[in-house]
């Protein structure tokens, strides 16, 4: 019993530590390609101020909290031994000073909410804003890979791909979400908040990003076996950087001029894939898994499982459920030479 | 004869035996249903060979027909990828939903080609005349048999638990789930196109 | 005792003038004639002997007691669960667990905590301690208590079975279509969970029920509505939060997801003209109260604990009773901030902004209450005391952080990510499940009749505050640098890996704490230090009976002239005598005023609520099974209920004599 004020002070050194501690950490935490504290553009940077500001205010107000709580323990605790203290009696001038204390705390947690409320929509209303675009995409979400439409006034212009977005910087992108199966949602933290896409509905985001890079979007609404890896880098460039790669992209798959690649594209085609996955520009029209007529530049595959190299298209191709176990993607057994064709070919469909 | 007690024992005994063979059965049954079978290849055996068998005549002695088991009647999440890759691949482009159109029904009790597990594998795998392609080059042998368990729910010759309840899409008739157990037959020809 | 107060303090003077009470002519009672009545009323109480008199007991402190300690199982099983979802997080890519079972893991954690441990205890903590701190014999029905614990068990034992039989649900707790519909969720799992919600809600019905009507109908006499204790109040307020919210999760797991997935209903099937949308506000509407209902009785056990350990009447009683009516009631209209990521107009997320915020002002205020109290009070720091300063440490950091995600931009950004994992976790472990264990400290002496050892306690309570700020503080940051929720395991490249490592090394500390917990509960029950009957000398009437309580509660009924009994009037307390003590008998008083109104006569052991909990049970799993299990079900159930109602109509009584009783003083 006398070791109380003890344990509180060893409490109070080691909180502080941890503390700390923790500062260390969370300032370490506070860029990256997949963070919300990392803005790339100018809504998030609102919603990072409006952070900042609760943040900081709601600090003082925990530190404040736990101070009284502690002050009042130890500064009031019984200093005698006597086993059952008189129960206090507070005389009616400080019980009115007590009112009036209570009354004023309460007070100033209703001017704070109304502060941060009127904070939070005036953000909100930024944020709401629809602006002119010039680019939509539809984004349309599988259990458990992406599929990216990249929308143009002209049919024929049509650009399908998946698990990977590229948009342009410095202008506003509207991004149409819908899904095809389960509630999914899109959400690139450095950007902006998420959006689900549910079935039945469609929804609009709108990505407005002005420092270009390559940031990560992952699916943020649990979705089944694997939605813990249905992930996809989004790409932004700068603007003349985005017309030429859009203008690539649109161009159908160029016939493969090397032997390899040939005899692969000859086992895209008369085995399993073709009936599972589409390629713009050859006898490949499956729909139910991602296009690949980009695979080849693509940074991930598997839905930004895994970097996209030689080695892991081939152990992708051959056993996916060893690494995605519930992925709807059979295995292949193909033998060494088919396999290495298969992925040169792959490897031309840029 | 026995004391009071030995009874009890005898009966705790006894009743222990009953719960526990009660649990592992139990524990037998409700397994498989649940199971996710994600990475393997179950048997192919040559189910060709013996599939192509559909009269019932034989010459002399009667022969009974190696049973090859559906490695997934059972399994409730193997027929519902079935079901996926039914309307993936385009089945339903000439079966429909079971009930028949360019391509012979499916939910009904009368099989062309045999209803056992390796005779739809080989209708499959191995296409029949007019018109049913081939499929073994472009489905792995997994989803082939996830299609032959999801095809014999049609017709509910797989047991309920494992029969899918209705989809997400429009209904178009009721859902394996609830359909009744039927008793198949062979039909002797082809349906005519009226 | 020592001398309490027999005055009231002058600020409390004004409301509690006695009740007018028939003819107070002062008489002390014969000891022998006490004692011979407390012999009789034992005879009449207690419970028969051997399995049978295990089975059919309805005595709310047998029943209680079994709900806490199945609830408490419950706790560690969702923490063996949390301990191995953790394993797996430790590391990045980590192979301890696949994603079908991992999402079984989380699942099941999440139902367990939410409707199988957090919900029954705090009902079951009300069940107990409410007929003791309203002077009453019993609960008001006893029977449907025994029926909504058999229930209640019967879910547990379904949920588990079900996780061996790998039939454990995996679309999370909130089971979202269509990820949670027949397309998307082959085979049973889903219906374990649909049907598991239907067991605890109608558990939770029936502990609302009894609660609601023993605080308002058997109060003991002169306990007009100004004079219930806190603690009191807040099982009120969360009883009728029960009985509204509880039928929504009905409608929608039960009613709606259960015939989509079994009859081919299209409530949810947008095709057809259903609406996913619909499951989630159908959902919410019960989730977010849910979440209160978790967490006012929480606030609710902190009050006497601050009061009894500060000496000091608390600062406020009508503001803290009006803040839980008020929370309670506009825990009703916060749903929608659950779905600000979905396609609703903003007009109507600002509306719930608003609300989401304003919610945080009734809970300051009795923060701010308590506050005040230990400031003018002094303060004895008791392991109960430790963990509200726990709370503080806890709540407050979780309620603030649920102001942050009130605003719709920021929520965006952080939904579904482990930012809400942290602050759901701080609110529910820090706001509930801290001042549960101050609770089971309190109480601890009253249900057993031994108090628990401090030291352990202390070391308990420390390890506990630590584990928790260490296990989910990390979480906030691990949400902000982008990792969501529900996810089996993550990239190296993510860079979450160390502060996960952190956050599992913490959830040891927890694991510890608890155990502690477990350890001193176990050695105290032995052979802890004896309690009296008032080892705190606190103020509540529950306190006014031996330790531990006798199964009629009370030897007479006490009669209360203030809001601190015991310190007010002092001990003994003035009583009521005249219930019968050859039968069961309970006082039952007038609503507000708590005048004396008729003595009703109270129903015995019986084996209908364990017979109606099986027949029910059957009904529920068959249903899963076949819908021609309702048919059966339904019809088994009538039957049940004819047979109950035949039982308990021969044995009704109800005589509305004049009471007989006169106020004495007990010598």
């Amino acid at each position: 019993m006398a070791r109380g004020p003890r344990c509180v002070e060893h409490a109070r050194r080691a909180s502080r530590r941890v503390a700390s501690g923790i500062l260390a950490v969370a300032v370490a935490g506070c860029a990256g390609s997949q963070n919300v504290l990392d803005p790339a553009g100018p809504p998030n940077r609102s919603v990072n101020h409006l952070f900042w500001a609760m943040l900081i205010v709601s600090s003082i107000i925990w530190v404040a909290v736990v101070v009284a709580a502690l002050w009042a323990l130890i500064s009031r605790r019984r200093r005698t031994r006597e086993d059952l203290e008189p129960v206090v009696i507070v005389p009616n001038e400080r019980h009115r000073r007590e009112v009036g204390i209570v009354t004023g705390l309460v007070g100033a947690t209703v001017v704070i909410l109304l502060l941060f409320l009127v904070y939070d929509f005036t953000v909100g209303r930024a944020l709401a804003e629809r602006p002119s675009r010039t680019l939509t995409i539809e984004l349309i979400g599988h259990q458990w890979w992406w599929e990216v439409h990249y929308i143009d006034p002209d049919p024929s212009k049509l650009m399908v791909d998946a698990n990977e977005l590229h948009i342009p910087a410095g202008e506003p992108v509207q991004v149409k979400l819908s899904s095809q199966d389960v509630i999914h949602s899109f959400w690139v933290p450095n950007i902006i908040g998420k959006r689900d896409l549910i079935p039945g509905y469609t929804s609009s985001l709108f990505l407005d990003a002005d420092k270009p890079g390559v940031y990560h979007a992952q699916c943020a609404e649990f979705c089944g076996l694997e939605h813990a890896k249905m992930a996809l880098p989004v790409i932004v460039h700068s603007r003349a950087d985005f017309t030429a790669w859009l203008a690539e992209a649109r161009s159908p798959a160029a016939e493969p001029s090397d032997s390899s690649a040939a005899e692969g594209k000859k086992i895209f085609l008369a085995g399993t894939c073709s009936s599972c996955h589409a390629v713009t520009g050859v006898e490949a029209y499956g729909t139910i898994g991602p296009n690949l007529t980009h695979i080849g530049s693509r940074r991930t595959i598997a839905a930004g499982t895994l970097p996209n190299t030689r080695g892991n298209l081939g152990g992708w191709i051959v056993d996916p459920q060893s690494i995605k176990p519930g992925a709807r993607m059979p295995s292949n057994q193909l033998a060494g030479k088919d396999l290495r064709n298969l992925i040169d070919y792959l490897e031309t469909l840029k | 004869m026995c004391s009071r007690s030995d009874q009890w024992s005898v009966l705790g005994g006894r009743w222990s035996a009953v719960s526990v063979m009660t649990a592992v059965a139990l524990l037998l049954l409700g397994c498989e249903r649940e199971n996710r079978r994600f990475s393997e290849n179950p048997p192919t055996a040559s189910p060709t060979a013996s599939a192509l068998v559909v009269s019932q005549l034989q010459p002399g002695p009667a022969v009974v027909r190696p049973q090859v088991e559906a490695p997934y009647d059972d399994n409730a999440w193997a027929v519902s990828e079935g079901k996926m890759l039914f309307n993936a691949m385009n089945c339903s482009g000439c079966h429909f939903q079971g009930g028949g159109g360019i391509g012979p029904p499916l939910m009904d009790a009368e099989w062309i080609y045999g209803s056992e597990p390796d005779q739809v594998f080989s209708s499959i795998a191995d296409g029949r005349p007019n018109g049913m392609p081939a499929w073994k080059y472009k489905l792995s042998t997994q989803q082939i048999w996830e299609l032959v368990s999801y095809v014999r729910s049609l017709s509910s010759l797989i047991p309920k638990g494992a029969r899918n309840g209705r989809d997400d899409h429009m209904m178009t008739k009721p859902p394996e789930s609830s359909t009744p157990q039927t008793k198949p037959k062979m039909a002797s020809t082809p349906p005519e196109d009226d | 005792m020592t001398n309490p107060a027999r005055r009231l303090p002058p600020n409390e003077s004004a409301v509690t003038e006695p009740a007018a009470l028939p003819d107070a002519t002062p008489v002390t009672l014969n000891e022998d004639v006490l004692i011979d009545d407390a012999r009789r009323l034992e005879m009449t109480w207690r419970d028969g002997g051997g399995l049978w008199g295990w089975l059919t007991t309805v005595d709310h402190k047998v029943i209680a007691r079994r709900y806490i300690i199945t609830a408490f199982l419950m706790f560690i099983a969702g923490g063996l669960e949390a301990g191995m979802m953790r394993m797996q997080l430790a590391r990045p890519e980590n192979t301890f667990l696949g994603p079908d079972r991992y999402n079984q893991i989380f699942t099941t954690h999440g139902t367990t905590m939410m409707f199988l441990f957090a919900v029954p205890i705090m009902t079951a903590m009300g069940l107990y301690f409410v007929p003791l701190m309203v002077g009453a014999r019993s609960i008001a029905f006893p029977r449907l208590n025994a029926f909504g614990y058999y229930t209640y068990l019967m879910g547990v034992i379904f949920l588990y079975v079900s996780l061996f039989l790998n039939m454990a649900p995996d679309a999370g707790w909130t089971a979202y279509v269509p990820l949670s519909g027949p397309e998307y969720s082959p085979g049973h799992r889903v219906d374990v969970w649909a049907q598991l919600v239907t067991f605890t809600e109608i558990a939770a019905l029936a502990a609302a029920v009894n609660i609601i009507v023993t605080t308002f109908k058997m109060r003991a006499p002169g306990m007009s509505l100004n004079r219930i204790p806190l603690f009191v109040w807040a099982q009120l307020v969360v009883a009728f939060m029960i009985i509204f919210a509880m039928p929504a999760v009905a409608i929608a797991s039960t009613l709606q997801l259960a015939s989509d997935r079994a009859i081919a209903t299209h409530w949810f099937n947008p095709a057809e003209g259903g609406d996913a949308l619909l499951w989630q506000h159908i959902f919410w509407f019960f989730g977010h109260p849910e979440v209160y209902i978790i967490f006012l009785p929480g606030l609710g056990f902190i009050t006497p604990i601050v009061e009894t350990f500060c000496r000091r009447r608390v600062f406020g009683y009508t503001a803290i009773v009006l803040s839980n009516i008020t929370t309670g009631f506009f825990a009703f209209g916060l749903w929608v901030h659950h779905m600000f990521a979905t396609p609703i107009p903003e007009l109507g997320q600002s509306l719930f902004t608003a609300a989401s915020m304003m919610i945080a002002i009734p809970t300051g205020v009795q923060i701010f209450c308590w506050l005040v109290t230990m400031f003018s009070g002094r303060p004895r720091l008791t392991t109960a005391m430790v963990l509200i300063l726990g709370f503080f440490i806890t709540f407050v950091n979780g309620g603030l952080t649920g102001v942050m995600l009130a605003s719709v931009g920021f929520d965006k950004q952080v939904h579904d990510t482990f930012f809400v994992v942290a602050h759901l976790h701080y609110v529910l472990l820090g706001g509930a499940v801290t001042p549960l264990f101050a609770a089971f400290y309190f109480w601890f002496p009253k249900v057993t009749g031994r108090l628990m050892n401090e030291t352990l306690g202390k070391w308990q309570a420390w390890l506990f505050i630590i584990g928790v700020n260490l296990t989910f503080f990390p979480m906030h940051i691990l949400g902000l640098n982008g990792m969501p929720r529900r996810i089996y395991t993550y990239l190296s490249q993510t860079g979450w890996g160390p502060l996960n490592a952190l956050v599992s090394a913490g959830a040891v500390i927890i694991v510890v704490s608890v155990t502690l917990f477990i350890v001193n509960a176990a050695m105290s029950w032995r052979s802890g230090l004896l309690a009296g009957a008032n080892p705190w000398d606190s103020y509540g009437l529950e306190w006014a009976t031996p330790s531990p309580a006798p199964s009629y509660n009370f030897l007479n009924t006490p009669v209360v002239l203030g809001r601190h009994p015991l310190w007010d009037t002092g001990s003994p307390l003035p009583v009521v005598t005249g219930l019968r003590t050859d039968r069961r008998e309970v006082l039952v008083t007038t609503t507000f005023d708590a005048q004396p109104d008729h003595r009703h006569k109270h129903p015995t052991a019986s084996i209908w609520p364990l017979i109606m909990a099986l027949v029910m049970a059957e009904l529920w799993i068959g249903s899963i099974f076949t819908p021609w299990a309702v048919l059966g079900g339904v019809g088994l159930t009538l039957l049940c209920m004819l047979g109950w109602g035949w039982q308990s109509t021969a044995e009704t009584d109800v005589e509305r004599v004049a009471t007989e009783g006169r106020i004495v003083e007990a010598a």
